[in-house]
């Protein structure tokens, strides 16, 4: 520890060593077994079930708790990964408190929801940690799918077409598979290695190459896969990340959330610099993570701005509370209008902001002291050859499909990738044996 | 507040709750923790003749079902009568008895069915200053195959010759304690009044197995790989203990006979219940197995709230006041209409209702497309299910049709008490005149 909170400017080792064990440790542990034999007793095995409605991946909540409830967490798995092949990741990443557990009928009677991810964990959990892998591939097809994009759409559609029989050779730009899971995702929601150790176990069903370092459009043509493959999907999530388009946005100190936070999952934390006071821009999952791991890395004080109000902040009021415990101040309603500095970024200027006849309007001014600052508001499509115009993909235009977060329609979440990219392996299965 | 002062049989305590004759009150150090927690009385576990006590087994006697959280519903035993001597018993009883003469102190008996061992084990207890004995012809297990509990409780001659013997050879109030492993409960009811008891007590526990380990393929609780049928009781048990309470309580020829209301009383409402079915008292094992004796504090403040507002004075204008309103299915009023209904404000969308209706019952639920759930009074036959499953309390109620209105089901108007006696779909109907 050479560094301290106080120490100004971006530097690492601000914390003692047991400090960053302790603050990347895993948010919310697996629940034991007793644990999670009182949550399950909590499910009232819904007709119809609001939860699993409420589910991108349509898991079957109801008989997965059930399952726990009757001491057959493997079946539980079972019933989860039929569904959703990342169904361990989207335990630890899912906003339930927007999804399955906000319409759960406890939440409408008690306030108190069944604890659906921490349940869907401990099935998961207790699957994976066996090393088991329980599907097995459909008598081969002959027929060969690429994919492109090793992330959550991409890994999903793989696994499905695998299970259908197919070959399938998955291509990724990055050194290691998993997309955002890997790249993108609080550190603390996903310790211990989780992204590639779920990934590995994925593969298991056999059947995907996985070739990293690859990139559309630099190594690989979308022609070229056209011509070599029966289909092709393409995951290729949003690499391009919003500017401010704010004066002195290219300053030094200057950052994209979503560098910082894969940063921070491919090091030893200790190493990661981070500046004493840090201003993060804008009001999703991306800025909270950047925010909160900002101020568990030692940083001194760490503001989110976000130019609207709470109510429209797409970070579930659970995520803002998280990030105001870790000790996070949250300004609603204030927009960047200047980066100040001269060779280094020095602070940001806001201003509030109001609704006005033509959108939102800039009022009254502040400065925030800032040598840190990172940018999360919002990512683009910026694939060249396949993006028109920067507008999102489209399902599926001859023998290309797409799916997750470069796909339109559907939230940019994990769970809705999942999705995406299963159904879409069911629908290039059903043309390659139409 | 109520006076919850109780006289069963003479025999006085100040509240109505006692504690069974089991596990809880095998010794002194247990039955003085019991009084001071308030106890009104005690049944003393059961003893044995003169001479070498019974053993027990060494490993597990209990075995239990749960419901949600692990809550106990149900517990089975394979424990015997006691298995201390004799005399320590009977020294103890008398200490006991000594500090709290308030209390209710009754000993349980079972020895062989022979006149002169019940003569000899009534003859110990005169120096107790006990307040009465409850004869023990119940338990199921183990001593059933020594022809004493079980095997006696179920040859109605045999209870009433036993009694009667006890009658001659005791000045105490002789409780007849009965098993309900027989098909009707009136039968030996009647028995122990002819012999002359002064009360029953019921039940004991039904024969059970609790469960079955499904790697070793044993019943449980499993003594080195084997396991024997043990008597049940706790919650599980109690309708079948008010049903049983309830026949010998109109029952015409065993009608007024003083009853003890034992099985699965839990809470205050428990024993309320009991009460109203004819029981001038209760006794209580399992919930205080599972929760510890103070559980009597709540019996105590709950069954006083309750007898407040409902504005009785004394435990005797409580027992029995629901006997009258026990009757035989036949009489039932058959143009008696009501429709479940669903309170929209407190229902959760959970749609239990729903599937039971759909699935296993009239089809009379609709549900509407934002999980909006009605009751189609046109197929309701009023069969309570919905209610019963309903994770709500009063969220799903039965509402009456008044007379003279349509029952949409049926198209008739609702009509004038009638029953099956005088249904023209009944073959031996009586005519109505």
């Amino acid at each position: 520890m050479s560094n301290s909170p106080l120490t100004p400017g971006v530097v690492a080792d601000r914390l003692p060593p047991a400090a960053y064990a302790e603050n990347f440790s895993d948010v919310q542990p697996v629940l034991d077994r007793h644990e999670a034999r009182v949550a399950a007793d909590r499910c009232y095995f819904c007709h119809d079930a609001p939860c699993m409605t409420a589910c991108p991946t349509s898991i079957d909540i109801p008989l997965f708790i059930r399952q726990i409830a009757t001491g057959t967490p493997d079946a539980a798995a079972k019933t989860i990964f039929a569904q959703n092949i990342l169904g361990g990741m989207c335990a630890r990443v899912c906003p339930t408190e927007q999804l399955c557990e906000e319409v759960c009928v406890r939440e409408v009677a008690e306030g108190k929801p069944v604890e659906i991810g921490r349940l869907q964990r401990f099935a998961t959990d207790t699957l994976m940690g066996k090393g088991v892998h329980p599907f097995t591939r459909a008598a081969a097809t002959g027929k060969r799918v690429a994919v492109v994009g090793a992330g959550p759409a991409g890994l999903a559609c793989a696994h499905r077409l695998a299970m259908r029989g197919h070959d399938v050779v998955v291509f990724e730009r990055r050194a290691k598979p998993g997309g955002l899971n890997e790249y993108g995702i609080a550190t603390y929601k996903t310790p211990e290695n989780f992204a590639a150790r779920e990934v590995e176990w994925l593969l298991k069903i056999g059947g995907i190459t996985v070739k990293t370092g690859v990139e559309l459009g630099r190594d690989v043509t979308l022609d070229q896969l056209q011509a070599d493959y029966d289909a092709v999907f393409l995951g290729i999530g949003l690499a391009g990340v919003n500017a401010l388009r704010a004066v002195g946005e290219d300053l030094a100190g200057v950052r994209n959330a979503v560098d910082f936070i894969a940063e921070l999952r491919q090091s030893d934390k200790a190493q990661v610099a981070v500046g004493r006071d840090v201003v993060v821009i804008g009001g999703g999952m991306t800025a909270v993570d950047a925010a909160v791991q900002s101020k568990l890395l030692g940083a001194n004080s760490v503001t989110m701005v976000y130019r609207r109000g709470k109510d429209k902040m797409s970070a579930s009021v659970y995520e803002q509370d998280h990030a105001t415990g870790a000790g996070v101040r949250i300004i609603y309603g204030a927009a960047p209008v200047k980066v100040l500095g001269s060779a280094a970024v020095e602070g940001v200027e806001f201003a509030y902001t109001h609704d006005g006849p033509n959108g939102l309007e800039m009022g009254e001014t502040f400065t925030l002291k800032a040598d840190q600052v990172f940018k999360a508001i919002g990512q683009t499509l910026t694939a060249a050859p396949i993006a028109k115009d920067g507008a999102k993909l489209v399902k599926q235009q001859g023998k290309i499909w797409a799916g997750g977060d470069c796909a339109a329609g559907g939230e940019d979440l994990t769970v809705t990738a999942v999705a995406e990219g299963r159904d879409a392996a069911e629908a290039i299965h059903a043309s390659l044996m139409a | 507040m109520a006076n919850l002062t109780t006289n069963f049989i003479g025999i006085k305590s100040p509240n109505p709750f006692w504690l069974a004759s089991a596990p809880p009150t095998d010794k002194e150090v247990n039955v003085r923790r019991a009084f001071e927690a308030g106890w009104g009385g005690v049944v003393w576990k059961t003893l044995g003749s003169e001479g070498p006590p019974v053993v027990n087994v060494n490993g597990p006697r209990y075995g239990a079902i749960w419901g949600a959280d692990r809550r106990l519903l149900g517990l089975n035993n394979i424990e015997l009568i006691t298995d201390r001597p004799l005399e320590v018993n009977l020294r103890e009883i008398k200490a006991v008895k000594r500090d709290y003469k308030d209390r209710a102190m009754i000993i349980s008996l079972m020895v062989p069915c022979d006149e002169d061992s019940w003569r000899d084990i009534l003859g110990h207890l005169e120096d107790t200053e006990a307040d009465g004995v409850e004869l023990n012809f119940g338990c199921p297990h183990g001593m059933a195959e020594r022809g004493m509990g079980g095997a006696v409780g179920q040859v109605p001659e045999y209870i009433e010759m036993v009694t009667r013997w006890c009658k001659k050879h005791t000045r105490m109030p002789v409780i007849v304690k009965l098993t309900p492993n027989i098909t009707d409960i009136r039968k030996p009811a009647e028995a122990a009044k002819r012999g002359g008891a002064d009360a029953v007590s019921l039940i004991n526990t039904i024969n059970s197995i609790t469960s079955v380990n499904l790697d070793s393929f044993a019943p449980e609780p499993t003594i080195d790989g084997k396991g024997t049928h043990g008597g049940y009781c706790g919650p599980a048990v109690k309708p079948i203990a008010l049903n049983m309470v309830a026949e010998i309580a109109r029952s015409r020829e065993t009608h007024g006979l003083p009853i003890s209301g034992i099985g699965g009383i839990t809470t205050w409402r428990d024993a309320a219940e009991f009460m109203a079915l004819g029981a001038g008292n209760v006794q209580v094992c399992t919930a205080a197995m599972t929760y510890g004796f103070k559980i009597v504090q709540e019996m105590i403040s709950g069954l006083s709230e309750y007898m407040d507002e409902k504005g009785m004075t004394n435990t005797s204008e409580l027992v029995g006041r629901a006997v009258p309103n026990v009757t035989d299915w036949q009489f039932l009023n058959l143009n008696y209409v009501t429709k479940a209904h669903i309170s929209q404000d407190d229902c959760i969308k959970c749609g239990r209702c729903y599937a039971a209706c759909e699935d296993t019952s009239h089809q009379a639920i609709a549900m509407g497309p934002d999980r909006t759930f009605t009751v189609k009074d046109d197929e309701c036959v009023a069969c309570n299910l919905c209610v019963n499953v309903c994770p709500v309390e009063n969220c799903i109620t039965m509402v009456e049709l008044p007379k003279g209105a349509i029952d949409e089901r049926t198209g008739r108007p609702v009509s004038d008490y009638a029953n099956w006696t005088t249904h023209p779909n009944n073959p031996t109907a009586t005519a109505a005149e």
